[in-house]
This record gives C-alpha cells, structure tokens and sequence, in this order.
C-alpha cells in the first residue's frame, strides 16, 4: 500500500518537472515582450534596459532554474504587467472563476436531473424525444457561439442583462463573491447558463441511462410488488442509485468545465483566472503564463493523484494490479 | 482467416437497423451534403474567396440578395470585406471539414498503432503508453489544444497537429481495451498456434475487430475537433483569417451583430451546429446500432 | 445550511445598501484595456497612463491637441545653451496634505535612473535623451542641463509622472502603489480601489490646484474591445466608452440617448516598404526572388500608393472615422506640412507607373501586419492587399497578434544581433503615435538611418536611408528656435514623404461613445479622462 502511493507519488513528481520544462520553454519561444512594453520613441539603449530588466539577457537556462528555484519555494515570479507575484493575482482571481463554475454545475444539475428523469420514465413519449433533442443540441452547440447570441438577444435586442463584467461583490469568510447580491446575480446568470450547457446535456443523458436500468433492476421490480408508492420508489431508491455515478462523472469534468471558463470569461469580460488567461497571451506576459499553466498542471496531477489513492483504497484490485 | 473476416463484417441487419431512425437518416443526409460541398466547393461557389482581386470592399456589408456593381447577386449576403458570403462558407465549410478529418485520421492511425502495441505487448510498455495516455485524458482537452496554438503560432498544419494531440489518447485507450478482449479469443491463439507473425495478428485479425468501435469513437470525435477548432479561431488562436473557417466567420461577423448585420455571424453559425449536432447523431446512431461496449 | 444561507443573502443586502444611498456624482467608464499597475513608472501603456494621470502630474502638462501647457511647473525657459530652467508652481498639495517641492522633482528624476526595479518599460529613456541632469535650484526651482542644445525639453518632460518623495521613497515598485500606499500624487483625484480585471476606482481630491473635480468617484472597468463592450454602455453598464467599434457608430449618433466625441489621433498608420537588395516576401510571377528589389525604385512605391483608394478605407471600414494623409504627424502638431496631401487613387497612373519602371507584368507580395494593434488593422491589410492585386500585384495578407508581429518586424530576420537589429518583413503595416505633439522625434525616428547607437530611425523598419533627411533630422535636434526648428522638419518630412520613404494611409480618429447627458472633451493622445468629461443635464 505505502509502495504503491510512494510510487504514485515519484511518478506525480515526474509528470510535474516534465511539465515545467514544456511550459517554461515553450512559453519562452513565443514572441518578445520588450516591444509590447516599449513606446515606439524608446531607442536601444532603453530596449537593452527593460531586457536587462526582465532577465530576458540570460542565457534561457540559467532562467529556468532560477525558475525552477523559485517555484520550489512558492514564488512563480512577478507578472510583468501587474509587477506583483503572479500567484497572488491567480488567487485574486481564482473566486471568479470557481464561483462561475459552481454556479454553472448547480444549473446543470438543477435543470439536467429533472429533464433526465421525465426522459428516463418516459422514453418513449414525445416529451422525452425533445428532451433528448435538447440534450444533443447542448451538446454540440459551440459553447462561444451560444454565448454570443446570449448577449445579442438578452442584452443588446431586449436589454434585460448586463453583456459583460461581474456585479457588486460581498466579503464572505475573506472572498469576494458575487453570488449574494441581487446585482451579482444579474451578472452571474448568463455566464453560467452559458457553461452549464455540455454539463447539463451530460447530466440528462446520464440520468436517463441510469433511470432505465435502475427501473427494470429486480430490486425496484420487488419495491413496486410490495406495493411502496412510485414516488417513494423514486425519490429514494432511484435517486440514489444514479447519483453516485453522476457525482463522479461531475467530479471528474470539474476541472474540464474550468478550464472551458477560459471562452465563457473572454466572452462575457468575467474577472476570472481564464480571462486573465487571455490577456496574459495577448501582451505576453510570460511569468503570469507560466503560473496559470503550472497551477493548473499542479491542480490536475494532485486531482488524479487523490482519485487514484483513493480508488486503491477502496478497491484493493487496482493496488495489486499497479504493483504487477 | 476466413473466420476472422466474417467476425470483422458488421452483424447483417446492422444497416437495417440504423435506417431505422428518421433522425440518423436526415443527419446521414445533412453530413453527406455537407462533405459533397466541401468537395465540389471550388467549382459551385460563385467567387473565390481567396483570391483578393475578386473581392471588392465597395460591395462590403451588402445584405443577402443584393447584386455588385457588376450585377452578380450575392445571394448570402457579403461580409465586412466584401466578399460573398455564400462562397465564404462554403471555404470555410472545407476548411472545417479538412481540419476535423485530417485530424482524426491522424490521431485515429497514431492511437491505433498506440493501443494494439500496449495491449499486444503488454507487460511494462502497456503500463507506460497506458500511464501517458491517462496523463493526457486528465488534462482538459481545450487547454492543452490552448497552450500548444500559444506556443506553435497559427496555420492549418498547426491547429490539425494540436487536435491530434488532444485526440489520439482516446483512440488508443478504445483500441487498447477491444483489442485486449479480442486477443484473448480463440482465434488469436489459433493464429498464433500457426505461428504467424505479430503484425499480421495484429492488423489482420485483431484491428478489423476494433473497426466498429473506432468507428463510432471517430465520428464522435470528428464533431469535438470541429467545434474545438471554431472555439479556438474565435479566441484568436487557431486559422489565420486570410482563410477563414467557419469559426473565424462567426467571429468576424460578431463585430456587426450589433448593427444588425446578422448575416455575417449567423448563417456560418447555423452551418457549423448543422455540422456538429449531424455529426453526433450519427455517431450516436452508430454507437447505439453496432453496440460497441464504451 | 439554509439557514446560513439566507443570512449571508441578508448580510449582502445591508452591505449594498449604504452605497446606494448615498447621492454621488459617479462616472463609470468602460475601458478596453485596464491599467496594470498603479506605479507610473512601470509601463507606458496608454491604458496604464490614463489612469495614472488623474492621480499622478507632470511637470509639464499636454493639451487637448498634445502641445506643452504649464503643469506642476508654471513656466520653463532655457537660460543658456545646455540648461533649461523650470519655475514650480506654489501651494500644490499632495494628496496626504504635504506640500510639493522640488525636493519631489529630484526624487522621481532620481529613482527613473536608478531604474525601477522589475518595471517592463519605464519611461526613464526620457532622461537619457540629450544626457539630462538635473538640480535643485530653491524649493521652486529646477535646472536641467544637457550635452548640448536641446529643443524638445518639455515635450519630454511631459512624459514623466511626478510622485512623492515623502511615500514612496524606499516603496517596492508597483506593489506597494497598487496597494495606494505610495499612490500619493498631486492630481485632481485620489486613490481609493485596484482590483485588477474588475475595477479601479479613484475619488475627488478636494484641495487640487486647479479647483474642485467635476465627479466625486470615477469607475475605470475593463470591458474587452468587440462588441461586448459597446453592449455594456448600450445597457446601462457604463457610462462611457473609449473605442466604440467604428462598424456601430452610425447607430450611436442616431440614437438619441447617445453621443460621440471625436478627434484625430496622432497615430499615422503606414506602410513600410524594406530597402534590402533582395526581399524573402516579394517573389516574380514564378514565384522566384526578385533582383534588385522592386521597392528600392521610388516609382514603385508611389504606384503602390495610388493603387491605395484611402476614401473606400475611411467610408468602408473606418465608418468614415479616419483622415487620409501624407503627412506624419496630424494637423495641429509641430512639424505638420500644409502641402502634403494624401495621394488621390489613381489605378490607371499607378499601372502605368509599374510599366514605366519595368514591372508591368507584376510581382507578387507577402503583406505582414498585426491583427490586434490598431483600429481595423486587419480588414485595411485586406483591402490594401484586394486594391493592389487589382492593378496586377497579387497580394497575400499575414496578419498576427502584436506580440509576434512587432519582435518580427523589428529583428525578426536571422541576420539580427544585440546592437543590430535586421526587420525581417518585405513590406508591412503598422502605426506611428507622435506622443510629444512634435514632429522632431518623428521624423528623427521614421525617416532617419537606422543607427543603434544614436537612436536614430529605431522605427525606420524598411531601413530607409536618405542622407538630405539624415542631415535636417540631426540639425532639427539640436535647434532651440522654434521657427528655424519648424521649417527644417517640414524640409526633412517633404523631402522623404515625396520620395515614399513609407507609404501613408491615415491618421485614426479617436472616438468615445458616452451618454447623452455627458460633455467630452477628447484628446489626440488616446487618453481617457475623467478631468475631460462633464454632465450637462
């Protein structure tokens, strides 16, 4: 057991030093952030400055360990643009980004779980064939198109929502949130509906599959014999066999939803990691790049790591079958 | 190896029953049409796009059914340039098609070749292709397709080599996982009893097997590039807009939303969800009819 | 749970409440890019700088038309050759209550020099021009002295924020300013919030100099730059914003709740031809390289300009907001030629120009330019590439974000070395901004021979070189006279822009688009500020 984490472990490490030399290197191919920064009377001594400045002059190794250093301590470096530690303004920015896609999966659930369990019912029924109509659209359609006609309609043609921004945030435990707040809200709402969408096809489709095999199961068949009523049946012993896989099957596309915030923030102007994201590639701004992609590297190996301990306890094949 | 082939062959009745759904038929219908185009699209398409001495910024913003100065209707409508609408879509309709096949014919040959060798050879080579390709599925495919445009610059030949990135992993643990039933049946034992070389096990008995499956992964995965590929052309990051692509379409006729102009945006639009909700039904139909176990 | 739940909600409401009530004169402005930093001596970012300047002063202050007028100094003369003279203006308060000095003026001189440690582009190569030093004559008086004779001494001057010894001496560089600890200034409004990419807020600072500010807090929100952001004042978002999309300005002025403030820009959008003998990006009908180069002959670069119809540019995809031009700087600056017209469009001449000069079978060409940089820059790259393939240039148009576009145009070529910078574009577009509202450093910057060492043409992309502009640029930098200073420029510009150093298309018209109950006065420089804006209901 102890072998198999430590193995999983050093295999973690791996992954995550491989991934700062991709990044770190690839990063520093693209483009030259000088001539962003400099106004076109700065002549060459005043280029050579703001290169010595940078640490652009050193050689690209030398770079990377100092990189590599200051990362072993926490410090990715300061953004060029903000001059501040680009991990603060990661976590600055982090609230936004979380607080959009929580939202955006307690509407797909909100809106997926009922939909899925009418179509699991009923499969047969028109009702059902719209539903599962619906689901394919969301599917498909092109989560910045969607967005796009959002704001036409609801924005521009009606007038009803804010096209852009977040609202008036909150203090809430030392995090701003805009969630509780009525202005918040208003912001919040299009944004979000937008990135639910891929969720909440998933979570129809998943709940209808689950509904029908959990209805012609024997166990449910002895429910309904036994004479406990249908909603009862429903509620509890239903509802609970197709959660857990839909809980999972969430768990696991929460970091893919995060990283889709990255069209749903540059569309909507939405002060989260991925807009910030956007415009770090739009005036190369390398150390802000770099975090972004190091944290999310960080995020995702530790996500998968956990999942992978986790299983190994609960499922002792896993664990042997790693140790072959 | 007549056994083998009749195994490979899909079920009689498989055709049948995939006719059987108005909705598979009309999206069978709608793709078809919409790859005829991208074919014949030089030779339909009323101008060319992309040869610039046609195109006239005089004629810029025209609504759908106006004429040039020169009397040739736009039946589509122009764009802020200038050109015609209709032509444009129906490149930008190539342009989409060619990244989302290409893209998955080259992840499906890589991931193929990926999943037999691990699931043929097994043993550590199984445990590290398998352990790379976990790694590569656990990173959201939009951010991983995000970082490589960011690092690469733009072009065709860019933004096909990012989806092949994103993609073949799927097609290698597919691969991998029918491959690993199929090996332990008997007619691979019997092929190996006879001592036949590993390829030809491989991709004589083994592959055909994995074809349905492959299938279905394909199709579905040709829809996800497609609509990946107009996501990152709409953030700027995926064609160059010379040769713009349904996604660059959209983006560039967002500007005039706003006036009015709906034409430019929202035509591409429609043509690029026609493409994607055709290309998911089909696979969904497919799935559901040659009932590969995903 | 629940429970919590709605007592958190009522907590939100008693903390939005106040701010409600209270009646204040607020102006939100909706801006395409947000300031990065509060310190203002880390970029020059005009989105960084806008914001700066309602905090921070300069020594010298621009005009609406970016000519020099008093700022935090009344008067300035040059008292012999080498050494100006600056005469402080008395009574100013820094927004702690302290007052200024010119022990201030040394610090910030001194702290641009000693560089500003991590700073992306500090403005401090304002100093090194001319070989600046400064002293402090009394608390109201400052000399600064130079190598030589030295005209533009306010122009650069106007370029560098004043901060304040007493809070940000010893201040960690951009940190500690977007904080608001050292964001003390002398401007007419004060700090009060920097959260980037959500808003930064500044409020009135009662005891200015120049008298009370028309608003009492102004909202700067960042608002992306398509047509989002003409959405986020169309419903009430913001109050203003800068860069309405050219496409939707019709739509504005029509609509009555809407009004529109514009005003050429001193930014020149060109289009620079490479002089190297042999260019990668012009190739013959065969696809070959061309020998000699093809835009070395001036009659080319002209026929390439009237090929160019500027009207078609301005009235179909400017929206009619941009002014045809042949000078380099716009009208109303220092240097601008009366004479110099844009160039009419003329095929048929510019066909027969080609003939004259042996390409009347036309070549084909590569045309680079950014996509992101200025106003519609790439739909004009298009349109200049369909007008040229109609006159038998078939034209090819590569367009890329600045990021890439500019390292590649100024030593994207293999040749490049530190301290020499070889363009690896054959023919390309961009734009020239004439910050100082003086053509001097223009022309000493677009026209002149490229040479690291002097600075000279650290613009001049397609190495142009002229000795008749080389010797009036380098004489106009070291006359004081304005007059003489005046007639070598408008020499240096007609001698060059005759020969097409570079091939001019328009100045941009800047535009703002505000609520009607709003009176703005715009500026050429881009600026957006509050201090311009004032309710007129």
């Amino acid at each position: 057991m102890t072998e198999y984490i430590a193995k999983r472990l050093l295999q973690a490490l791996l992954v995550l030093a491989v991934m700062t030399v991709l990044v770190f290197f690839g990063v520093n191919v693209i483009g030259n952030p000088v001539y962003i920064f400099a106004s076109s009377e700065c002549d060459q001594p005043c280029l050579d400055k703001i290169i010595t400045d940078l640490g652009l002059d050193r050689p690209i190794w030398e770079q990377y360990w100092v990189f590599v250093g200051n990362l072993l301590q926490g410090d990715l470096g300061n953004s060029f643009t903000h001059g501040v530690p680009a991990m603060s303004l990661i976590w600055e920015r982090l609230p936004a980004t979380l607080e959009l896609a929580v939202c955006a999966l307690v509407i797909a659930l909100a809106v997926g779980l009922p939909l899925g369990v009418a179509a699991g019912l009923r499969p047969t029924h028109w009702t059902s064939r719209i539903i599962m109509g619906f689901s394919m659209l969301a599917f498909s359609v092109p989560v910045f198109w969607i967005g796009l006609i959002m704001i036409i309609v609801f924005s521009v043609t009606l007038g009803w929502m804010p096209a852009v921004g977040r609202g008036d945030t909150v203090e809430i435990l030392g995090v701003d949130l805009s969630l509780f707040t009525l202005d918040g809200l208003h912001h919040l709402a299009m944004p979000a509906f937008t990135l639910s969408l891929i969720m909440m096809a998933m979570v129809i489709r998943l709940t209808r599959a689950g509904m029908r095999e959990v209805l012609f199961s024997d166990y449910i068949r002895f429910a309904r014999a036994n004479g406990i009523r249908e909603s009862r049946i429903l509620s509890l012993h239903v509802m609970r066999n197709i959660l857990i896989p839909i809980v999972t099957v969430l768990g696991m596309e929460f970091g893919g939803v995060i990283a889709f915030a990255v069209v749903v923030e540059s569309i909507f102007s939405w002060p989260g990691v991925g807009k910030m994201l956007i415009d770090a590639i739009a005036v190369l701004d390398r150390p802000l790049i770099v975090a972004y992609l190091i944290f999310v590297v960080i995020m995702f190996v530790a996500l998968n790591l956990l999942t992978d301990i986790l299983y190994s306890v609960l499922d002792p094949r896993v664990r042997l079958g790693g140790a072959r | 190896m007549s056994g083998a082939m009749a195994h490979a062959a899909p079920p009689p009745g498989v055709w049948r029953a995939f006719l059987r759904s108005p909705a598979a038929v009309a999206a069978l219908a709608v793709f078809s049409a919409f790859c005829v185009v991208a074919v014949i699209g030089p030779w339909i398409a009323p101008q060319n796009p992309y040869d610039l001495a046609q195109v006239d910024i005089m004629d810029s913003l025209l609504p759908p059914g106006s004429e040039s100065w020169t009397g040739m209707p736009y039946y589509l409508g122009t764009d802020g340039q200038g050109r015609d609408m209709l032509s444009a879509m129906i490149y930008g309709i190539r342009i989409s098609l060619l990244v989302g096949l290409a893209s998955g014919i080259i992840a499906l040959a890589v991931g193929t070749i990926v999943g037999l060798v691990a699931a043929y050879r097994g043993g550590w080579v199984d445990t590290v292709l398998m352990r790379i390709v976990d790694l590569q599925l656990s990173f959201p495919t939009i951010l991983v397709a995000l970082i490589l445009l960011v690092i690469l610059g733009r072009g065709v030949d860019k933004i096909i080599f990012a989806l092949v990135v994103v993609q073949w992993a799927y097609f290698a643990r597919t691969v991998r996982g029918v491959a690993l039933v199929e090996s332990a049946r008997e007619y691979v034992d019997a092929a190996r009893g006879l001592r036949l070389g590993a390829l030809r096990i491989l991709f004589g008995h083994i592959l055909p097997n994995c074809l349905p499956t492959m299938l279905v992964v394909a199709t579905m995965q040709m829809a996800a590039a497609i609509s990946l590929e107009a996501t990152l052309s709409f953030l700027g990051l995926g064609l160059p807009p010379t040769r713009p692509s349904l996604g660059l379409l959209i983006a560039n006729g967002f500007d005039y939303l706003q006036s009015g102009r709906y034409w430019i945006s929202v035509l591409p639009g429609l043509v690029l969800l026609a493409i994607i909700v055709s290309a998911n039904v089909l696979g969904d139909r497919l799935r559901d009819t040659l009932n590969p176990h995903l | 749970m629940r429970y919590q739940m709605s007592w958190l909600l009522a907590g939100g409401l008693v903390v939005t409440g106040p701010a409600v009530a209270v009646a204040q004169d607020v102006l939100t402005i909706g801006v395409r890019s947000e300031a990065a930093s509060m310190d203002p001596h880390w970029t020059q970012l005009s989105g960084d700088t806008q914001v700066q300047e309602h905090i921070f002063e300069r020594l010298v202050g621009l005009s609406p038309t970016s000519q020099p007028i008093p700022g935090l100094a009344v008067s300035w003369e040059p008292i012999d050759e080498t050494t100006w003279e600056f005469k402080l203006r008395e009574g100013v308060k820094w927004h702690d209550g302290e007052d200024f000095t010119a022990d201030d003026v040394i610090f910030t001189y001194d702290r641009l020099r000693a560089g500003v440690s991590g700073a992306p582009a500090s403005p401090a190569f304002q100093l090194e021009k001319g070989g600046k030093q400064w002293m402090k004559v009394d608390d109201y008086t400052v000399h600064i002295t130079t190598d030589g004779p030295y005209p533009t001494m306010a122009e650069d001057l106007a370029m560098l924020p004043i901060i304040a010894e007493h809070a940000a001496s010893g201040a960690e560089p951009s940190v500690d300013f977007n904080t608001g600890a050292a964001a003390i200034g002398t401007g007419p409004y004060m700090f009060e919030e920097y959260s980037p990419g959500s808003q930064i807020t500044v409020k009135a600072f009662n005891d200015y100099w120049g008298g009370e500010p028309h608003w009492d807090q102004v909202v700067f929100r960042p608002v992306g730059q398509d047509s989002a952001h003409l959405a986020a004042l169309l419903n009430g978002d913001v109050d203003m914003i800068d860069y309405p999309p050219t496409i939707d300005i019709p739509q504005i002025v029509e609509n009555p709740d809407f009004t529109v403030s514009t005003i050429p820009a001193d930014r020149l959008i060109y289009i620079i031809p490479g002089n190297k003998h042999v260019e990668p990006f012009i190739t013959d009908v065969d696809g070959a390289p061309m020998m000699p180069n093809p835009l070395r002959d001036w009659r080319v670069r002209k026929a390439l300009s009237l090929a160019i119809n500027r009207e078609a540019i301005r009235d179909r995809i400017m929206g009619g907001a941009s002014l045809p031009a042949k000078n380099i700087v716009p009208p109303g600056f220092f240097g601008y030629v009366e004479e110099l017209e844009a160039d009419p469009y003329d095929p048929e001449q510019a066909q027969a120009l080609l003939a004259e000069a042996g390409y009347g079978d036309g070549f084909n060409i590569t045309l680079h330019g950014p996509n992101d940089r200025y106003i519609n820059d790439q739909r004009i790259l298009e349109a200049v590439a369909q007008m040229w393939s109609r006159v038998g240039l078939p034209t090819e148009v590569d367009a890329m974000p600045r990021n890439v576009f500019f390292s590649r145009l100024i030593r994207g070529d293999e040749l490049s070395m530190p301290g020499f910078d070889v363009p690896e574009f054959s023919i390309a577009l961009t734009g020239w901004g004439t910050v100082a509202g003086e053509a001097t450093y223009t022309v000493s910057g677009t026209l002149e021979t490229y040479n690291a060492a002097t600075g000279g043409g650290n613009g001049n992309f397609g190495r142009y070189s002229n000795a008749e502009v080389d010797a009036r640029s380098v004489r106009a930098k070291r006359t004081i006279d304005n007059d003489e200073r005046r007639a070598i420029l408008e020499e240096a510009i007609t001698i060059g822009m005759e020969d097409y150093a570079y091939i001019p298309i328009h100045f941009q018209v800047n535009q703002w688009a505000m609520k009607s109950n709003l009176e703005h006065e715009p500026r050429t420089n881009e600026r957006t500020r509050a201090m311009d804006v004032r309710r007129v209901d």
